[in-house]
């Protein structure tokens, strides 16, 4: 099952990898190889817990719930969680 | 005389001058307001100016009251005042108002002044005694001034005046106060001189001012008390700071060092990975964040939110320089000065690594009745292929010398050291400059060049070479009786991705290096020629004996000395027509260029590489790669366009079949020919951006071909006026290409702009055209090299609109292409249904023909038959008119009766 979700999001268009990591910046699943993984997991593993804090400071009701990255070449999505991140590189451009 | 005295005191000065002036002795009195002549000795006197008006009123008209004769009148003095309060200021008498009110009389004497005498038209007398001497004894002063003229005066007794004694009144003390006498005594001087020196030339010398004391006077400068300023106030501004101390102290210096750390990225092993996969929370996580990433993903795939829409509609970015600017701009061009004989440029080829350096075939310009006249004068000059350098206009950096006129060259693709060339007597020609390439890559200008470049001798080559142009002699030539026999006019390097062997079939390329060549020549045939030693070398021992004997110069590198004279061709191509014994003459070749790339290929091009980094060059080293065990490419394509002298296209195989009459192996047919141009073709050229489009240009014409579209050309323009001689595609932009005419102009075609006619024209030389090649070097500079007939070489620079596509001119010119296949295609149906249309016109006109026919034999009938009803008729009604006819049943009864 977990599977099967993870290969319907990197069959949708223009996905370029997918990876799992957990709350401490370490890969868990990924489809890319282990350079680019790690090296991904660990920058936006930081970044994505300065835009939670960010957001907790100006609202500490409010939680970080989908951070997107769209930059020249490809978006990067990180959906974050209490343990877990789902990362997603997608190339948007037909 | 005595009332007068006192006011001589006061007017002693005006006395001084009027001594000089005056006609009588009058004494002077001082007036205040009123103008007098006292100047000219009568000081009662005012001059006055009267005006038509006062003159009527005191009736003192000129010409009318007062004349010559009668030139004065008396005025009341009373009338002066009245008018004075009458008319102020305007009162001509008003000058003298003072002298009127203070008149002692009543009446004033006013006298006209016909002559001016007194500077105005009339004056007054101020005194009574001025007056009464004016009235009375003007005969007594007329006395007095007519004396000594008239002597003959009987009415009067000449008394002569009796002397008085003089009594003295106190006057001459005056007079000795105010005479001026001479204080001291004067000092007379009696100078002589010599009466010879009076008159003699004069002679001045220079003296110095200042060696004389005091023969000048300064005035110097000197501060003066009275001049000089105290300032009382100043403008001063103040600001405040906090105190600073400024304290320095020398520490230690530290040497700096490099600390580092090394670190691994934390990660999970496989088994706990594995157990972290399995794990509920990681797929309640999944669950839960799925939907939200999907949702992101769609988001992206439905549309780019991003996308600037009004950029996507700009055509540039960023330009420098000009846009309008479209012109091929001079950058420098370069000829050749020392050849005595006229030579023109026949091939062009830029280096393909260093910057600047053009290389250039040369020929000389002659005809072949010409060549064979002056065989013996051609035979010492040496033929070259020249290196040109940017730095360097005049003298060429490095000379290759073939034993004849090369027509094309080409560089070695994985060897820029190695250069093949084709001669005009059918040799191939081999040079290997791997020694001198250090000097081709730093050039500088001028610098250790000598003026005079004396020419050396062809084979004749000293070791210790000068910093003079350098002549290097070819490695290798090929075999004369084996090769063409005709010149070479078009040599290629095949990729070093496959090779091939002697049927012609396609193998693949260990060696990673180019090996093999193709040429075509006038002899109708393409031969395809391996540079590594034949394993089957067919040499006889008399043979290398005579190798032996001729001296080889120590310069020449030993690369290809196996190939040197003995070098024979891999496989041959006749281009027969067919069974006429005449050939196509084949001028250009376009090789389909295939990057064949198998993954294992990539590890052997590493390792071949990796090898080439070190000393051994794999071109020294050629015997290595023979042993090989070669693995065949198929479906390689083996098809190649070539153009003939007699301007056809032809799309022909080189695969060798058997032919099965005789056996042996025979060059196939050619699969496609096409005449479209009315001249020689000389550029059939891929483009650079499309790989199955081919450009052919020739007589006065272009056409582009696409590979697989074997109906016709896609493009095919019309007759130029001009015939072209050379072209090229362009390297940068998919639609543009250069051709060179023969009146030494360029067009520059721009498929999307126009394709009916060249989108610019521009002028370069006089001459023909011979060859044009462009080159990139960055994407600010872009060169064009344009060869002409008379041997100049000239680098043009493309300016950017020439060189820069547009946004989207790759695609473009494909839908442009698309479009010509499809309309090609379209062509083709139409002429089918053309032809089938002819033919059912034709059927149906035979079918008419026959109709017509049969028709005829009924229409005989049919119209008997209506003439012969027609005549029943007529009979009836003959017959009815006659009264004779049976009546006919259309006519009631009634009628009748």
């Amino acid at each position: 099952e977990v599977e099967e979700t993870l290969k319907r999001i990197q069959s949708h268009k223009g996905v370029i990898g997918t990876m799992v990591v957990n709350a401490e910046g370490i890969p868990i699943r990924t489809t890319l190889d282990n350079s680019t993984t790690v090296q991904y997991a660990g920058l936006l593993h930081q970044l994505t817990m300065k835009a939670k804090s960010t957001v907790r400071d100006i609202d500490p009701q409010n939680d970080l719930t989908f951070l997107r990255i769209r930059s020249k070449k490809h978006e990067i999505m990180v959906a974050p969680d209490k343990e877990y991140l789902l990362i997603v590189i997608q190339n948007p451009c037909e | 005389m005595a009332e007068k005295s006192p006011a001589k005191a006061a007017g002693g000065q005006k006395k001084a001058r009027g001594k000089k002036r005056q006609k009588q002795v009058i004494p002077v009195a001082e007036e205040e307001e009123p103008v007098n002549m006292e100047s000219m000795g009568h000081p009662e006197i005012y001059p006055l100016v009267l005006t038509t008006k006062t003159q009527e009123i005191f009736n003192c008209r000129i010409d009318e009251d007062v004349t010559e004769e009668q030139c004065y009148k008396l005025i009341k003095k009373e009338d002066i005042l009245e008018d004075f309060r009458n008319r102020a200021a305007v009162s001509d008498f008003y000058p003298v108002k003072k002298l009127v009110r203070e008149y002692p009389g009543d009446e004033i004497l006013l006298v006209y002044d016909k002559d001016f005498k007194y500077g105005l038209n009339f004056y007054i007398i101020g005194t009574e005694e001025g007056k009464e001497n004016y009235l009375n004894p003007p005969e007594a002063q007329e006395e007095q001034e007519e004396a000594k003229e008239a002597v003959s005066e009987d009415m009067y007794t000449y008394k002569p005046p009796v002397s008085k004694p003089w009594v003295s009144l106190g006057s001459e003390k005056e007079i000795e106060e105010e005479s001026v006498k001479q204080s001291t005594k004067q000092v007379t001087y009696m100078i002589s001189r010599k009466r010879s020196k009076f008159g003699a030339p004069i002679l001045f010398s220079d003296r110095n001012a200042s060696s004389v004391r005091d023969s000048y006077i300064e005035c110097t400068s000197y501060p003066d008390k009275n001049f000089t300023l105290t300032q009382l106030e100043q403008d001063v501004g103040t600001q405040v700071i906090p105190e600073i101390k400024g304290v320095s102290t020398q520490t230690k210096w530290a040497f700096p060092k490099n600390a580092s750390t090394q670190y691994y990225p934390r990660e999970f092993s496989e088994k706990e990975k594995g157990k972290l996969a399995q794990s509920k929370e990681l797929a309640d996580f999944l669950n839960s964040v799925s939907t939200s990433v999907e949702i992101a993903l769609q988001q992206n795939e439905i549309m780019n939110t991003f996308v600037d829409d009004w950029k996507g509609l700009a055509e540039e970015e960023g330009t420098f320089g000009d846009k309008s600017d479209t012109h091929l701009k001079e950058y420098q061009s370069f000829t050749d000065l020392h050849s005595p004989m006229e030579k023109m440029i026949t091939c062009i080829a830029w280096h393909p690594t260093i910057y600047g350096l053009i290389i250039v075939s040369v020929a000389v310009r002659l005809s072949y009745e010409e060549r064979v006249h002056f065989s013996g004068k051609l035979l010492l000059q040496p033929s070259l292929i020249l290196f040109w350098s940017f730095a360097d206009p005049i003298h060429p950096q490095l000379m290759l010398e073939s034993p004849d006129d090369i027509f094309c060259f080409a560089f070695c693709p994985s060897d820029p050291n190695i250069i093949a060339g084709g001669c005009i007597n059918g040799q191939i020609v081999l040079w290997d400059i791997t020694a001198h390439a250090d000097r081709i890559e730093n050039i500088k200008a001028g610098g250790g060049r000598s003026k005079k470049a004396t020419l050396k001798p062809m084979f004749l080559l000293e070791p210790e070479s000068n910093k003079e142009a350098m002549y290097i002699r070819h490695c290798a030539v090929s075999s004369i009786e084996s090769g063409h026999k005709k010149v070479i006019t078009d040599i290629h390097w095949l990729s070093d991705t496959f090779e091939i062997n002697r049927m012609g079939s396609v193998f693949e390329n260990r060696n990673g290096i180019c090996c093999q060549l193709v040429t075509c020549s006038a002899d109708c045939t393409i031969c395809f020629w391996d540079i590594r030693p034949q394993k089957t070398a067919i040499t006889q021992p008399t043979e290398k004996k005579k190798e032996e004997t001729i001296e080889i110069p120590f310069d020449v590198p030993p690369t290809f000395l196996h190939l040197d004279l003995s070098w024979k061709p891999l496989s041959k191509i006749r281009l027969s027509k067919g069974e006429t014994s005449l050939d196509h003459c084949p001028t250009k070749l376009s090789l389909n260029e295939e990057h064949v790339i198998f993954k294992t290929q990539d590890k052997m091009l590493g390792q071949d590489k990796a090898v080439k980094s070190t000393e051994t060059n794999p071109y020294h080293d050629l015997e290595a790669g023979m042993s090989n065990i070669l693995k065949p490419i198929d479906d390689f394509c083996t098809k190649f366009f070539v153009g003939t002298e007699e301007g056809e296209v032809i799309y022909t195989d080189w695969k060798m079949e058997r032919d099965p009459e005789t056996g042996r192996f025979v060059s196939k047919k050619p699969v496609n020919l096409y005449t479209v141009h009315d001249g020689a073709i000389h550029t059939v050229q891929r483009s650079p951006f499309y790989k199955d489009i081919v450009l052919t240009i020739g007589g006065w014409n272009v056409a582009i071909w696409k590979e697989d579209v074997m109906t016709g050309p896609l493009l095919q323009t019309c007759c130029a006026p001009k015939r072209y001689t050379s072209g090229h595609w362009s390297l940068t932009r998919p639609g543009v290409f250069y051709i060179g005419r023969e009146d030494g102009y360029i067009d520059i075609w721009d498929l999307l702009e126009k394709t009916h006619e060249p989108a610019q024209s521009q002028n370069i030389c006089i001459t023909m055209i011979t060859y044009i090649k462009p080159w990139t070097y960055s994407p600010k500079q872009q060169f064009i090299a344009i060869a002409d007939y008379y041997g100049t070489l000239h680098i043009l620079e493309i300016p950017w609109t020439l060189s820069h596509p547009s946004l989207n001119e790759l695609s473009s010119v494909h839908y442009y292409f698309e479009r010509e296949v499809k309309h090609l295609e379209y062509v083709q149906q139409r002429r089918i249904i053309r032809d089938q249309e002819k033919k059912e016109m034709e059927r149906e006109l035979e079918r008419k023909k026959a109709k017509v026919y049969i028709k005829t034999k009924e229409q005989m009938e049919a119209e008997l038959r209506m003439e012969y009803e027609n005549y029943l008729e007529l009979e009836k009604s003959v017959l009815y008119s006659l009264g004779l006819g049976k009546v006919s049943e259309k006519t009631s009864y009634m009628d009748v009766l």
